[in-house]
């Protein structure tokens, strides 16, 4: 499903996001079990705060890593993310 | 920590902590998988015990925390251990037949943070008959989920299936609509502890299993979304063994109510092997350094015909608790495997189970899982009955 821009993301329901040192990576926890979010994915997903819309997200990451054009990656992730579950539009 | 450039040989760390809080329970089930001698076992770990394993365990880099006994709720520190395990980082779940839960102490558990529910529906054959004619244990599990969902934990139910309730399966179904549940699971029983000794009077036909897998299948394009429904077959149907544990001391480590640290729910019955305490023991070492963590690491212990099995790294060779009981070796394939030269101690049960009623020579008697019960499992010879 295509996101809009303008909505704003938070963590899916029944889903904890954190960071592992054990695993040197940010994690997606749900009920007896984890994805690992290594690199790209655990910096796009700790955007998602339940106040940042996806251009904000965007917008933070191109000028956290400037110099490359990440709309098109950051899009396909969350829309990816979205799909999943482990991220929604933000709820009343 | 790791220094850079030197590589440590070391498992990885573990992902599940079980914590078994104690063998209490109000239920008397005859598939539990709890060890028969469980009656005659030392006192429980105090809560001091149970914040340090579980600060232990996270520094390990445990994630998921599963509170289970017997019945966790009979331990009046559970607030306590959800409140830790929350601030700890743990997702921690809890594994309860429901008895014993009320609006007080889920307040509690939510508030504390605990992660996630799962509620049991212990069929023993009374409260099934309870269930079927809509008696306390249904009025008892309409409570416990309203309650969940009152405090927003997904419903999840799971349902133990054996010979005596696998007929009902459409009734059981049926409940759990009534219930809400969002998802719903149906594992038959698998036969360690209790069910072992129970089973030539729980291990279904093969009749019988078509038939509950025909009506769940049927159920499901019914109810859609609205209900995710599992169904898991005995392993005693099939013919390749399952990847018990995910591999022994891979990802998974359970320390009982008495502070034994082990590698599955059943291996303190494996002969030859002493497991740590956690009261001697810091997790670190046991996960990482004890011999009986590293017993059957890796597929050295290995014999034909897993050594030289293609499908090694894929089941493991399977369960050693079940290579013990059924052929008296833990380092045998598990026996489920249709290439274990002891696959027939398996066909055989599993052609018993054909009979219409349980074989002749079965035991008459079902053993329901309690304390008298249990010391006299206790006082028996520890040999393996195939």
């Amino acid at each position: 499903m295509a996101l809009d821009e303008n909505t704003v993301l938070e963590i899916g329901r029944h889903y904890r996001f954190q960071w592992e040192p054990a695993q040197q990576a940010h994690v997606l926890l749900y009920p007896e079990g984890m994805v690992k979010l290594p690199g790209s994915a655990g910096e796009i997903m700790k955007r998602v705060n339940g106040a940042a819309t996806v251009a904000d997200i965007v917008a933070d990451l191109e000028h956290a890593f400037p110099g490359a054009d990440l709309k098109g990656d950051v899009i396909e992730f969350l829309e990816h993310a979205h799909g999943k579950g482990w991220i929604r539009a933000k709820q009343g | 920590m790791e220094k850079a450039g030197f590589v440590q040989n070391r498992a990885n760390p573990p992902l599940w902590l079980l914590a078994e809080l104690t063998y209490k329970c109000p239920l008397h089930c005859v598939f539990c998988y709890n060890p028969v001698d469980y009656a005659t076992y030392g006192a429980e770990l105090s809560t001091g015990d149970w914040l340090r394993v579980l600060r232990q365990g996270r520094e390990l880099g445990a994630t998921q925390l599963g509170f289970s006994g017997g019945e966790p709720l009979m331990r009046d520190d559970l607030e306590t251990l959800v409140c830790e395990a929350r601030r700890l980082g743990y997702y921690s779940n809890l594994i309860t037949s429901g008895v014993g839960l009320n609006e007080q102490r889920i307040a509690a558990f939510k508030e504390g943070g605990l992660d996630h529910i799962q509620v049991s529906f212990q069929d023993s054959t009374r409260e099934m008959n309870d269930f079927l004619s809509s008696t306390r244990t249904f009025e008892l599990k309409r409570k416990v989920a309203k309650l969940v969902k009152k405090y927003d934990y997904p419903m999840v139910l799971n349902v133990v299936l054996h010979r005596l309730n696998i007929d009902h399966v459409q009734q059981i179904l049926e409940m759990a609509e009534q219930l809400e549940a969002e998802y719903v699971e149906l594992a038959n029983t698998q036969y360690y502890g209790w069910a072992y000794v129970n089973r030539d009077q729980l291990l279904p036909s093969r009749e019988q299993l078509q038939r509950a897998e025909e009506i769940t299948n049927r159920f499901r394009e019914r109810v859609g979304n609205r209900m995710k429904i599992y169904f898991v077959v005995p392993d005693y149907y099939e013919n390749r063994p399952k990847a018990c544990m995910n591999g022994w001391g891979a990802v998974f480590l359970t320390v009982t109510a008495d502070g034994l640290a082990l590698p599955c729910h059943e291996a303190r019955m494996l002969p030859g092997l002493t497991f740590p305490n956690v009261r001697e023991h810091e997790l670190g070492w046991i996960w990482n350094d004890s011999p009986g963590f590293n017993a059957y690491r890796g597929d050295a212990w290995m014999k034909e015909p897993c050594r030289s099995c293609p499908e090694k790294e894929k089941d493991y060779g399977g369960c050693r608790c079940q290579a013990y009981m059924l052929t008296g070796e833990a380092a045998n394939a598990d026996p489920v495997c249709d290439k274990s030269p002891y696959h027939k101690l398996v066909t055989d049960a599993v052609e018993r189970a054909q009979s219409p009623r349980p074989h002749a020579e079965a035991k008459p008697v079902i053993l329901f899982r309690d304390d008298k019960n249990s010391r006299s499992l206790a006082g028996r010879e520890k040999t393996p009955v195939a």
